[in-house]
């Protein structure tokens, strides 16, 4: 019995280590912000979030699958979010019961395990009772599956069962179990078994061979009797483990089902503070790889929407562009486009909505960013060292249809080497079917390519406005020989002023 | 029915005497501190496998025995087999070990029964191997001679026979206990079902994958309490004929092993050991050569050899090693090697004394063609990097250093030095280089000599310049080849994105792989 309600046919893996660029990505495109959002306070949340978020999916059914089961969300949000308090709910009773843990005896983990049974049995009532009154406002696949397999696996006859069981193992009787003789003699392959045995009466009356022996422990041996709690543990602990590992079962559908309902809830939280945000919300069309695709009508970065109004939406046509080349003011919004691009790609990879009026974008194998840090500047290893070092770690996992979001990247030196690296780099990567994003202020490297006027290089540009000020929208448009670092120059008061945020 | 013959050596020469707990520096610098710890493992025999390495044999009658022992070895069939051998031994010496730990009665046979049980079942298949085996070496013709004899005779047979039908009809013995309060009743088993596994059915609709593990681990040996021996007891009471066969046969037994058999199991583990290590490398394609060797000339060289530390490591990783080679003829002595960093340069300098050291133990060493120098000391120098906090009081202790080791060398010792001076300026580690060379080559020593310092290569007819190589066209691919030719201080502009493995060739290489 599973909910699958991030995929069709499997779990989502809660345990699985996120790709170790993960790091970056959260760092470069300032998922935090966002994470926040979704998770509105609850730390689960902000975990689950995270991980969907971070494991991109590269089938578009499963995004569509996705994406309809998040349309029904926002649909009947309230029976959403009454499902996952009962999610929770199990979770927190089943603590608040004394349970067991691992290197207990296993009569205490047995007695643990029902215990915790007999309240996980009560959520799952009540699940029932939600699929049987409310199952039928939901259409999308992956919800109606969901409220099938409930009335279907969980019927009354199985709670019957369940009920019968756990009286039976209180062992009222004493235990029997078998054994053979290992390799020394001692007994091993211990099993319980379910009857009694009676001797025959042809035993009894002396006509058989006598068939059993007993003996009791007296009651001063405590070593004995220790010995003997001893087997007896023995004796329960295959089926201790058994119920033990049903309680965990159990416990463990309702922590899937807390998961997989938390990423929607989530995805509801954060719709519900875009919108009070008059931010534009769309769901948006995923393509495949075959061909590069990003279309898209006033892409706002997320994390930035979250917490400044009026932000700039960008328009792009940059279909069938393998190389995007963002050039142009600094402060310009080159950055914030960057991060627009990647949060949408990952929003869009995981079945969320994103955050523009229309998108429509290839799906990648993965994303990554390969960003400036500033703080790097002090470090002993040197910066283009370290940029190197990073750029090397992404060659180490990347493969063709990946794209990779590069920002002021290989500037740690001179120009003339750094767009040589630069170069080298994009058409290593372009070579092996990987798109590039590259933010850059070296008109060496950016005019290199100007230069090759190839069709599947699109060229973008930050515009200065007469005045100085910054419009935040990029225009297509080749790069030109000089930036702008000279206005913030004088805008952060040169070089005895205080630098200020440049938002 | 002793035999005295080692399969080490003809005579006493080369076993590892005790007490030679020498300098093991030159062994970290050369990485085969890694070597021996990866050979010896956590064998039973590592003590004996670590000294054995370590123990350089400058006596060339040893070393042929050895090496005719490995060459039998080189026959897979033959290896597996003694293989099999010594993973059955190191069983029966663990049971063994544990009887006298044990209290009850019943137990303890039960245990000594499957101790011999392992030991026949070792000793018969090893000695029909050894008999079907093409053997040529002087110690494993003895052994195998010894074993035959052994396997045949009426004794090993009735231990054999005994042991099998005792081990059979304790197996079949099945019973059964229940436990209600203090009492216990002890019958025999009749057929009642699992309950287990009933519960796993009922709540096999949540399985959610892989879950914890509740089983509580009990440990039922060695020895046993005194309520497990009641209950054995009475479990022999309902089965008396297979336990009085059980008491008559370990009367009868009581010696079984025998004590040359003992000694081949320790011996043949250094070989096994060794072996294990160098049996990945080989299948992917690097050879081992038994080299020749020389106690006077210096007239050494060796094809296709590589760093065995390092090819150890790469040897998982699905990387390609590159081997190099080297010559040296009359009056050439010193290599000094030159090039751009991540070259090789260092590799190079570690394989050059492994192979000496390696040499002396009897291993076949990496190359597929060797002449080497049985040397009597390995000197090395190699730069530490994590030590630059003090650079004035390193350079002293280098110079220390590297003056005691001139000062204790021999003419038929090497001494490998690696980018020392580097942290000095470039006037001071030409000079002092020259000075260090100087010294090495009034020695007469073998020398490897790794530099940034071009001109420490062109200091007369015994110095020879190999360098590290780069193609042409393309300066950032690295071949790890070191070849002979005149040094050249090329500097490199993309050295550093070509150190990250991040330009155009590199990542297209990365990615395409």
């Amino acid at each position: 019995m599973k909910a699958h309600l991030l995929y069709a046919d499997a779990d989502f893996d809660l345990t699985a280590e996120l790709a170790p660029h993960s790091d970056d990505l959260i760092r470069d495109l300032e998922l935090d912000t966002m994470l926040a959002a979704m998770a509105a306070g609850d730390s689960f949340l902000l975990d689950i979030s995270r991980r969907v978020l971070l494991t991109s999916l590269t089938d578009l059914s499963t995004v569509r699958y996705r994406q309809e089961i998040l349309a029904d969300c926002i649909a009947e949000p309230d029976i959403i979010r009454q499902m996952y308090g009962i999610a929770v709910g199990a979770l927190k009773d089943r603590r608040g019961v004394w349970g067991f843990w691992a290197s207990a005896s296993p009569a205490s983990i047995l007695s643990g395990a029902i215990n915790q049974l007999e309240v996980l049995i009560v959520r799952l009532r009540e699940l029932r009772q939600i699929a049987d009154d409310r199952g039928g406002k939901f259409r999308a696949p992956g919800l109606t599956a969901f409220f099938g397999s409930l009335q279907r696996e969980l019927d009354d006859e199985y709670f019957s069962t369940l009920s019968r069981h756990l009286r039976q193992l209180r062992f009222r009787n004493g235990e029997l179990l078998s054994g053979e003789l290992g390799a020394d003699n001692s007994a091993i392959n211990y099993v319980l078994r379910a009857g009694g045995s009676r001797r025959s009466w042809k035993e009894r009356v002396g006509i058989e061979p006598r068939s059993s022996y007993s003996f009791s422990i007296p009651p001063r041996d405590e070593a004995g009797s220790q010995a003997l709690q001893d087997m007896t543990s023995r004796a329960l602990n295959l089926v201790a483990n058994a119920a033990a590992q049903s309680a965990d079962h159990v416990s463990s559908y309702f922590t899937m089902l807390r998961a997989e309902l938390g990423f929607y809830v989530s995805c509801l939280n954060l719709r519900d503070r875009l919108m009070a945000g008059g931010q534009p919300v769309t769901f948006p069309v995923p393509t495949p790889w075959t061909r590069w695709e990003l279309t898209c009508e006033d892409l706002r970065d997320t994390s930035l929407a979250l917490h400044i109004d009026g932000v700039a939406g960008n328009d792009v046509d940059a279909g069938g562009k393998s190389l995007i080349i963002i050039t142009g003011a600094n402060s310009g919004g080159k950055s914030t486009f960057l991060r627009s691009v990647g949060l949408a790609q990952l929003m869009m990879q995981c079945g969320m909505f994103v955050t523009a009026r229309s998108l429509r974008a290839s799906v990648c194998q993965q994303l990554f960013t390969h960003f400036i840090r500033e703080e790097d500047a002090a470090m002993v290893s040197g910066r283009l060292d370290e940029e190197l070092s990073r750029m090397s770690t992404i060659a180490e996992r990347i493969s063709p249809h990946c794209v990779v979001l590069f920002n002021e990247s290989f500037a740690a030196t001179n120009e003339r080497e750094g767009s040589e690296i630069g170069r080298q780099v994009v058409r290593a990567l372009l070579e092996s079917g990987v798109r590039v994003f590259f933010v850059t202020h070296q008109f060496d490297f950016a005019d290199s390519f100007h230069r090759q006027h190839r069709d599947s290089t699109l060229f973008l540009r930050a515009p200065r406005q007469p005045d100085g000020r910054r419009t935040f929208r990029l225009t297509v448009a080749e790069p030109l020989p000089t930036s702008y670092g000279e206005d913030i120059y004088h805008r952060i008061g040169g070089w005895l002023g205080e630098t200020s945020a440049l938002w | 029915m002793t035999r005295l013959t080692s399969l080490l050596s003809a005579g006493h020469e080369g076993l590892p005497a005790a007490g030679q707990e020498r300098d093991r520096l030159f062994a970290s610098d050369l990485n085969l501190d890694q070597i021996v710890n990866a050979v010896a493992g956590d064998r039973d025999e590592r003590e004996l496998i670590t000294a054995l390495l370590y123990q350089r044999v400058r006596d060339i009658g040893t070393l042929e025995y050895r090496h005719e022992v490995f060459r039998d070895l080189e026959d897979d069939g033959l290896l597996e087999a003694v293989h099999r051998f010594a993973g059955q031994m190191r069983q029966v010496r663990a049971h063994l070990g544990q009887l006298t730990r044990m209290q009850s009665g019943h137990q303890r046979q039960g245990w000594f029964l499957d101790a011999a049980a392992i030991y026949c079942d070792a000793v018969r298949c090893l000695a029909e191997d050894l008999a079907a085996a093409s053997i040529a070496s002087r110690a494993l013709v003895a052994f195998g001679d010894y074993l035959a004899a052994y396997a045949a005779s009426a004794d090993f047979a009735g231990l054999a026979s005994d042991t099998a039908r005792l081990k059979g009809d304790l197996a079949q013995i099945m019973y059964q206990v229940r436990i209600k309060g203090p009492r216990v009743e002890v019958s025999r088993y009749d057929g009642e079902p699992d309950y287990s596994a009933e519960i796993q059915k009922t709540f096999e609709r949540f399985q959610q994958g892989a879950v914890k593990d509740y089983r509580v681990q009990y440990r039922g040996w060695p020895g046993m309490n005194h309520v497990g021996a009641q209950i054995l007891d009475l479990v022999a009471r309902l089965f008396p004929a297979e336990f009085s066969a059980l008491d008559d046969y370990c009367r009868l037994h009581a010696e079984f092993m025998d004590p040359a058999i003992r000694q081949f199991d320790r011996e043949i583990q250094f070989y096994l050991a060794y072996l294990d290590y160098i049996r990945p490398l080989r299948s992917a394609g690097l050879s081992f050569c038994y080299p020749e060797l020389s106690g006077d000339s210096k007239e050494i060289f060796a094809t296709d050899a590589f760093d065995l530390a390092l090819a150890a490591k790469l040897a998982g990783s699905g990387k390609a090693l590159v081997t190099n080679e080297f010559r040296l003829s009359d009056p050439e002595r010193v290599i000094v090697v030159s090039g751009p960093n991540q070259g090789g340069k260092t590799t190079f300098a570690r394989m050059f004394g492994q192979l000496h050291h390696l040499a002396g133990t009897g291993c076949p060493v990496p190359g597929s063609n060797a002449r080497l120098f049985m040397c009597d000391q390995v000197f090395t120098h190699f730069e530490r990097e994590e030590d630059i906090a003090d650079l004035t009081g390193k350079l002293e202790d280098d110079l220390l250093r590297i003056q005691q080791a001139l000062l204790a060398a021999t003419p038929a010792s090497i001494v490998i030095m690696n980018e020392i001076f580097t942290s000095t300026t470039l006037r001071d580690a030409r000079f002092l280089g020259e000075k260090v060379l100087a010294k090495v080559i009034e020695l007469d020593l073998l020398c490897v000599y790794v530099t940034f310092i071009d001109e420490l290569s062109s200091l007369g007819p015994t110095v020879v310049s190999m360098a590290s190589t780069i193609i042409p066209e393309d300066p950032a691919e690295r071949t790890y080849k070191i070849v002979r030719k005149p040094a050249d201080g090329l500097a490199y502009a993309l050295a550093i994105a070509e150190k990250h493995g991040v330009t155009y060739s590199q990542l297209r290489g990365r990615l395409s792989s």
